[in-house]
């Protein structure tokens, strides 16, 4: 039992923490911040982790993944969290690229693998439908045969970022005898294919980045399934506990609660700081406490991880308890705003009413319902936990 | 003992809720909504042909001298509309300020034209460091011949685009967080050196950040007594907070009715959500929550209605329950609709962020609840 950083573990951490100082710069974070730059710039900044060879952080090296202990990856998230810079987007990097090294055949990790480590290619998810959410088993999408294609029919929803997707990954029905989880397959689909339509949703924090894309006679290569026909299921399970474990977000709540508390020593009533008030200091506590013990709950986890174990139930708990806490801080944040939390901000997402982090935090706080709600919703992981754990049901 | 409305408070209760199911259904509440100024003009028309912007007023003036249960009455049958007009900006505020500072003459030239639609109006108190202190008041007014001048700057003026005119608070005497010393004006919103700046807020409305820059007023703007305002904008603050508390009971039972209709018919796994008992128990409390807020609103109205000694603190104990249970009742009707709840198309994410808007006006939850602790154990 020990947690002690090692010599090398410094250095380790100050390196990173040099990297961050030097490369995420305030001109980098202005583009970010920009819809309309977004995009370009978040490609451009994974490009730069790219080169420095910390873009896969979770991947073997034998796949170009960094091949860190643990503890250099709880250093990484942690300092990259500190310096405020968001993570990669995960749908390449984290959720189709360790199915395809997994998964996929030697040919599929040639060709797919590389525009995935290099940010070339932008992925999206093609798993939940309109009546298939909760219960994702019941997809009905279906892809049938026809030669050495299969021809998809059917529609996706929720679909993150689909507007700037180059390829989509796919849960499809190709078989409808047996258990539902039976006749599912995986597939890689290019989203330039004729027959793909992508619709935008607006989300309540009044931006886009849902969709709805409509697969009509949609041609795609046998080539591209991963594995076997109808056996699909199996792979994206093991992916969805990956998911649910970078759903936490530990390092993220850690700074942004930082971050809280200093906002509130200069905002307050009556011209005393909210942060010397002791019913808002009980506030931040409840939460802080919660966070320091999951801090730990998610060492524990990752540790099992390495020593052989693929993410289990455990995932569920830390999905459960570290969207609970983003969603409090979130709520503290706007609490500290006061009624300056509701401004809304302008379409290119500036703010005019003088406020400095209002619109920000109304902004975090609404897509922040989603956290509960995505990744498999947290009633469904308890349902997990209470039958997995503790044998209930 | 007797929780009955008057045959008139039905009457009234009845011709909001019918307004909203005829015409104000969500569609053409979002049009309204994206429109210059965030309301509809003609709406407004109507508001007044129906007599609802004399709900507050005294006879004198041609009011319908309604007392708080009757704009509680409105009130929540707007929450339940999400009607965006601006009946808490112009005729509580702004109105019952005037109603309750200003001189015979005053509010024989003002409200006629409030009650009749056709004056807009807000109230500028807020500044950016105010948070919910009324006190904390730095625009100035100084003494300048017969008048005054004014000068500062207000933040999130609800209405403040599309007033004519303005009641300001400014300060003619003292210092900052002091109670004493804070004046109200009547200023014209286009009058020279005032600089309006609009932008909306979550639930939609469109507010402004003013300055007055120098701005001169004849002493006939004064509302009220120089430097004696306070008591009057509490007052009139503690009426707007009950009304917003009763149009938040309205939200809540909306929120409910649609959640619970969701979980009925949408279906998971082959059976409806609903039957699923962590859901079913999630949605008795929050059904809990709004029965709970709803006793608190009428424990607050009935004290207030006989000035007992308690009002203020029922009052308090209200916001508190509104944002408690408010943020309950948003967050489970978000989260029981799954990804149906986080899209704009949907209404429910609309009547969370008026809720979530109404929980800090004039007083978040903790605010209020610091000063019932105050009332009670110290
Ligand atoms: C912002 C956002 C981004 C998303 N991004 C993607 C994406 O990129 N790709 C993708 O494929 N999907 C994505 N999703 C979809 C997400 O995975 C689904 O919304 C989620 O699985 C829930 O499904 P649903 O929305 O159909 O809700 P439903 O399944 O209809 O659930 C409604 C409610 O019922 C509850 N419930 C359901 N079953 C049970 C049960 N057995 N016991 C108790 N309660 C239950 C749920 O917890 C929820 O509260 C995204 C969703 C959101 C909100």
């Amino acid at each position: 039992m020990d947690t002690q950083f090692s010599a090398e573990d410094l250095v380790f951490q100050a390196e990173v923490r040099q990297f961050y100082k030097d490369n995420y710069t305030a001109e980098l974070q202005a583009k970010l911040a920009n819809l309309d730059t977004y995009k370009q710039t978040q490609i451009e900044w994974q490009k730069l982790l790219f080169d420095k060879g910390w873009v896969a952080t979770g991947w073997p090296q034998e796949y170009g993944g960094t091949g860190w202990t643990d503890t250099q990856k709880f250093i990484f998230s942690t300092e990259r969290s500190s310096a405020g810079a968001p993570d990669v987007v995960p749908f390449g990097l984290k959720m189709v690229g360790p199915v395809i090294y997994a998964f996929g055949n030697d040919e599929q990790k040639q060709r797919f693998l590389p525009g995935i480590l290099n940010s070339d290619d932008w992925w999206c998810q093609g798993y939940s439908e309109p009546g298939a959410g909760s219960d994702l088993a019941s997809l009905k999408t279906k892809a049938e045969l026809d030669g050495d294609e299969y021809v998809v029919n059917g529609a996706k929803i929720w679909t993150s970022y689909a507007q700037y997707a180059d390829w989509i990954f796919c849960l499809v029905r190709t078989n409808n005898e047996g258990k539902k989880q039976q006749g599912i397959s995986f597939l890689l689909i290019d989203m330039n294919t004729p027959g793909i339509k992508v619709n935008p949703i607006v989300t309540i924090d009044g931006h886009h980045s849902l969709n709805e894309v409509e697969f009509n006679d949609v041609r795609v290569p046998v080539a591209n399934r991963i594995g076997e026909q109808d056996k699909g299921w199996t792979y994206a399970k093991a992916l969805l506990a990956h998911e649910r474990t970078s759903i936490a977000g530990v390092a993220d709540s850690k700074k942004n609660l930082a971050q809280v508390i200093e906002l509130a020593r200069t905002e307050g009533g009556s011209g005393r700081s909210l942060i010397n008030d002791p019913a808002f200091q009980k506030q931040v506590s409840d939460i802080e406490i919660d966070l320091m013990a999951l801090e730990f709950t998610e060492l524990r986890v990752l540790a099992a991880l390495s020593s052989g174990g693929a993410p289990g139930p455990e995932s569920s708990l830390l999905k459960i308890k570290g969207t609970e806490i983003q969603q409090a801080v979130q709520e503290l944040r706007m609490q500290v705003a006061g009624t300056f939390g509701g401004v809304l901000s302008d379409e290119s997402g500036g703010d005019i009413s003088g406020h400095e982090f209002g619109s920000d935090a109304r902004r975090a706080y609404m897509y922040g319902r989603a956290t509960t709600i995505y990744g498999g919703s947290n009633e469904v992981q308890k349902n997990i936990i209470s039958k997995a754990v503790l044998g209930l049901g | 003992m007797n929780f009955d409305f008057s045959e008139e408070q039905n009457m009234l209760r009845d011709s909001v809720s019918r307004f909203v199911m005829d015409n104000y259904d969500f569609a053409t509440r979002n049009e309204v909504v994206a429109s210059e100024l965030g309301y509809s003009a003609s709406n407004w028309n109507t508001f007044a042909e129906l007599g609802w912007l004399s709900v507050p007023f005294s006879e004198s003036v041609g009011g319908f001298g309604g007392n708080a249960v009757d704009t509680m009455v409105v009130m929540e049958q707007m929450g339940k509309g999400l009607v965006a007009e601006p009946f808490v900006g112009t005729v509580l505020l702004f109105g019952g300020l005037i109603e309750k500072a200003g001189s015979a003459d005053q509010r024989e030239a003002l409200l006629p034209d409030v009650i009749a639609g056709e004056t807009q109006g807000a109230f500028a108190y807020l500044e950016r460091q105010s948070r919910y202190d009324l006190a904390d008041v730095t625009t100035r007014a100084e003494s300048a011949g017969d008048g005054y001048t004014l000068t500062g700057s207000k933040a999130l003026v609800f209405n403040g685009m599309a007033a004519q005119t303005l009641i300001v608070a400014a300060r003619t005497s003292g210092e900052q967080y002091d109670s004493d010393g804070i004046s109200l004006f009547l200023v014209d919103a286009a009058a020279g050196g005032v600089t309006r700046t609009g932008y909306r807020l979550m639930d939609g409305q469109l507010v402004a950040n003013i300055e007055f820059d120098g701005v001169t007023v004849g002493a006939d703007a004064l509302l009220g007594a120089a430097g004696e305002a306070l008591p009057a904008m509490q007052a009139v603050v503690d009426d707007v907070t009950l009304a917003l508390c009763a149009e938040a009971l309205g939200i809540m039972e909306t929120l409910n009715a649609t959640t619970v209709e969701y979980a009925k018919t949408r279906q998971q796994f082959g059976v409806a959500i609903g039957s699923f008992q962590a859901l079913q128990h999630r949605m008795v409390d929050t059904f809990m929550a709004y029965e709970q807020t709803k006793s608190m609103l009428y424990r607050t109205v009935c004290s207030l209605e006989a000035e007992a000694d308690d009002a203020s603190r029922n009052l308090h104990a209200l916001k508190v329950l509104v944002a408690r249970y408010g943020k309950q009742v948003g967050d489970e009707a978000i989260q029981i609709h799954g990804g149906m709840g986080l899209t704009d198309e949907l209404d429910v994410g609309h009547y969370v962020k008026r809720l979530m808007t109404i929980n800090t006006l004039f007083g978040d939850g903790a605010f209020h609840q610091a000063r019932f602790n105050e009332l009670t154990y110290n």
